[in-house]
């Protein structure tokens, strides 16, 4: 576990989440929540289905707009108050990228393409509105090749490169995983919001999970958001945990706090029971929505 | 393949089968109760003759049809998504050698008007098709690469048609002014008309976007002031070569084509000399978006396309995305427009109508969305066929139908669906720079 996995370090948050509240007609997805996460560090959130995980994403990429509450998000490239930026603005400004609970990727692209795709922004920069591109002036070109080779980076990290002119639809479930993480990671982001990785992935690939968010965390020091179901994920690799349920915060610390929590046992367990690190297959993912 | 696995467990459904044929030959009958059951006789007094047989014969017919279709399709691999995969092999061979194929195709088309068995109506014929491929390469950007589906297209072909009859007419400029002129409206056209739209997705944007395009039609029809209403505006002059004009009587003082290469006026030289142009037209569109398609904006379109949620969470403005490819594709229906105008000499709103939008989108749908040769293909059957086949007019709806069911039940995907990717890794060893013009 990183340095800065104690609380009371000096480094302040960099997503500040303040009461946070979602309503959908009649349903309260979120329920005034609140909690925040710094860089370097990875933030676990968990709970049971229909918690309302997801729910948070959304509202701090900018697919839902919050009913009620303030998300700050705070970097050397400035301060962002998320819940009043457009989703695309919240990704290209801001520097928060995200992956999806099923897995979003451009189905009929080749992987390089998709990898391509995220560093749009600079890319669109140096084409000049794809006038110096339409020329092939060397200003593109060679941000053109430079941004191959970020992607070429990832693919190799991932051992992938053989994939890369493969149709992005047409590969393996937990190589789309991956792929999907190192398509957020290509758009620089500053913090990177994952929803459930490992679903899906065998025990290797989900070992395999782990030491890539690690090594993210260590070589990028990014904020990483992670909402997953796989307690030997959540609890191995999170700084802290934040706990939901029914809509509602019950819990929030290190990992060994919320595991000994006993509102998080009984959340997971009803009145008795193990603590849920005994309940490593948790509820399987939800479907549907972003 | 082994019977176990096709009569297993998850075998034929018998049950869902019949169900489903029974439902469909319900229909039938109750239709064929009232399209051919029942016939006022010849014989006066106006009763009623009844056909049971005829109803019989029907409601059987669709039964056993429905029946068969469920069958094959059921004991179809699901998987092999697209039937014929041969034929996507093939495809998929041939396009590793795209430029040179292009290359080839250009330049035969080039040198036909030039060949000796080149008539008047050969020319006239291979420019119409030229028109329509240009047209469907420009809606090809919206609709196969951003993935809109655009049911007005014509609506920017004929802003481009008018506007450049309008300026050549009040302003007295030449062709090749109006020309990039016209375009630029066009577009200005695409991005205003786009942006109220551009919120709504697939079927809806089809409706409101049919809807912009009759609404362009009737605008011009009204506007009599300005386009002459229904009776167009005639007059339009044909493009000069370099000043030289293509006219047997040309003023005092003035040189004409014939006149300066020095060879007898012939009425095919016009016909070839805009042959060219459209030529060239349809080339630059073809280099524009397969240039495009590599750049990031282009890349953007395809993201689009794909998926749009996913494309936001990476930072693209999906306004700004579709508006440029709606623009982009109007320029280029604009230039197809102006083109058109100077080719008939006058325009009206009767060339505007739905169903050239509706041709236009089954050139591209049918060739296979995105594809560009796809396109070619899907215009030449589309466009030549029925012009050859004129003593079968009649049946020229029911061919368009005829392959547009044909295309859905064997290629869903369109006909030549394969999508060349636009970078390789193979390609781009490290450090190198790629790029230039194609
Ligand atoms: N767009 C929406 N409209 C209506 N209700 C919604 C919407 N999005 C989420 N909800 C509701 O909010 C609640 C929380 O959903 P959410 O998807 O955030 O749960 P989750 O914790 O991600 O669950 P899972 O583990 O299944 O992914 C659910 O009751 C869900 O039905
Ligand atoms: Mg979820």
């Amino acid at each position: 576990m990183s340095a800065l996995a104690s609380p009371d370090a000096a480094v302040p948050a960099m997503l500040e989440v303040a009461h946070l509240s979602m309503h959908f007609e009649g349903i309260t997805a979120i329920d005034d929540v609140s909690f925040s996460a710094r860089r370097g560090e990875i933030t676990g959130i968990i709970g049971p289905n229909g918690a309302g995980k997801t729910t948070v994403f959304n509202c701090i990429t900018g697919f839902y707009r919050p009913s009620v509450g303030r998300i700050a998000l705070d970097h050397e490239g400035g301060r962002f108050l998320l819940e009043r930026m457009e989703g695309f603005r919240i990704a290209r400004d801001a520097g928060v990228a995200r992956t999806f609970q099923n897995i979003r990727l451009f189905p009929r692209m080749t992987v390089l393409e998709n990898l391509l795709v995220a560093q749009h922004v600079k890319l669109m920069r140096a084409s000049v509105f794809s006038i110096a591109g339409l020329l092939g002036l060397p200003r593109f070109r060679e941000a053109e090749a430079a941004a191959i080779e970020v992607a070429r980076g990832w693919l190799d990290r991932l051992g992938l490169v053989k994939a890369a002119d493969r149709e992005a639809g047409t590969l393996a479930h937990g190589q789309q995983r991956k792929i999907e993480i190192a398509r957020a990671m290509c758009s620089e982001p500053k913090l990177l919001c994952l929803d459930e990785p490992a679903a899906g992935l065998n025990p290797r690939e989900t070992a395999e999970l782990n030491r890539l968010l690690l090594d993210i965390r260590e070589d990028y020091g990014v904020g990483i958001l992670l909402i997953e179901h796989d307690m030997a994920v959540v609890m191995g690799i999170s700084d802290r945990v934040v706990v939901l349920n029914y809509g509602a915060k019950i819990s929030d610390g290190t990992p060994e706090e919320v595991r000994n929590d006993p509102a998080v046992i009984r959340a997971y367990l009803g009145e008795e029971g193990d603590p849920p690190e005994t309940n490593s297959r948790g509820p399987s993912p939800g479907r549907g929505r972003p | 393949m082994d019977l176990g696995n096709r009569f297993g467990d998850d075998g034929i459904q018998w049950g869902a089968i019949l169900k489903d044929a029974g439902l469909a030959a319900l229909v039938a009958l109750v239709l064929a109760l009232l399209l051919f059951g029942v016939r006022l006789s010849d014989g006066g007094g106006g009763g009623l003759e009844f056909r049971p047989w005829w109803v019989v014969i029907a409601v059987a017919a669709v039964f056993a049809g429905r029946a068969a279709v469920a069958l094959w399709i059921g004991t179809r691999k699901p998987a092999s998504g697209t039937a014929l995969p041969w034929f996507d092999r093939a495809v998929a061979r041939l396009s590793e050698h795209k430029r040179l194929l292009f290359a080839a195709f250009f330049l035969a088309v080039a040198i036909l008007p030039l060949l000796p068995v080149a008539d008047r109506r050969m020319v006239d014929l291979a420019t119409l098709v030229m028109i329509y491929v240009m047209l469907g390469w420009g809606l090809n950007i919206v609709v196969g690469l951003a993935g809109l589906l655009d049911l007005g297209y014509v609506a920017f072909y004929a802003v481009g048609a008018y506007s450049y009859t309008l300026l050549a007419i009040h302003f007295d400029l030449s062709f090749w002014v109006c020309l990039p002129l016209a375009g630029a409206i066009a577009a200005l056209f695409g991005v205003l008309l786009g942006f109220p739209v551009l919120r709504l997705r697939g079927d809806y944007l089809a409706i409101v976007t049919l809807g912009f395009g009759e609404m362009t039609r009737i605008i011009i029809i009204n506007w009599s002031s300005l386009t002459g209403g229904s009776e167009g505006i005639t007059g339009i002059a044909v493009p000069t070569l370099f000043g030289l004009r293509f006219t047997p009587s040309p003023a005092a003082g003035e040189t004409a084509f014939h006149q300066f290469f020095g060879i007898p006026f012939g009425g095919i030289h016009k016909l070839i000399f805009l042959f060219y142009i459209i030529l060239i037209l349809a080339l630059l569109t073809h280099l524009f978006s397969e240039r495009m398609r590599k750049l990031p904006m282009g890349r953007a379109w395809e993201a689009l396309r794909e998926d749009e949620i996913a494309s936001r969470a990476l930072g693209l403005n999906p306004v700004l995305v579709k508006l440029s490819a709606f623009g982009l594709g109007a320029m280029f229906a604009g230039f197809a427009g102006s083109f058109f105008a100077t080719r008939q000499g006058f325009i009206n709103p009767s060339s505007f109508t739905f169903i050239e939008s509706a041709i236009i989108l089954a050139i591209v749908v049918l060739g296979g969305m995105g594809s560009q040769v796809g396109v070619i293909c899907a215009a030449i059957v589309l466009i030549l066929l029925p012009e050859l086949a004129r003593d079968f007019a009649e049946f020229r709806m029911l061919l368009f139908g005829g392959a547009m069911v044909a295309i859905m039940v064997w290629r869903p995907r369109g006909l030549l669906a394969h999508r060349v990717p636009s970078v390789r890794l193979g390609q781009a060893p490290p450090g190198a720079l790629r790029g230039g013009l194609p």
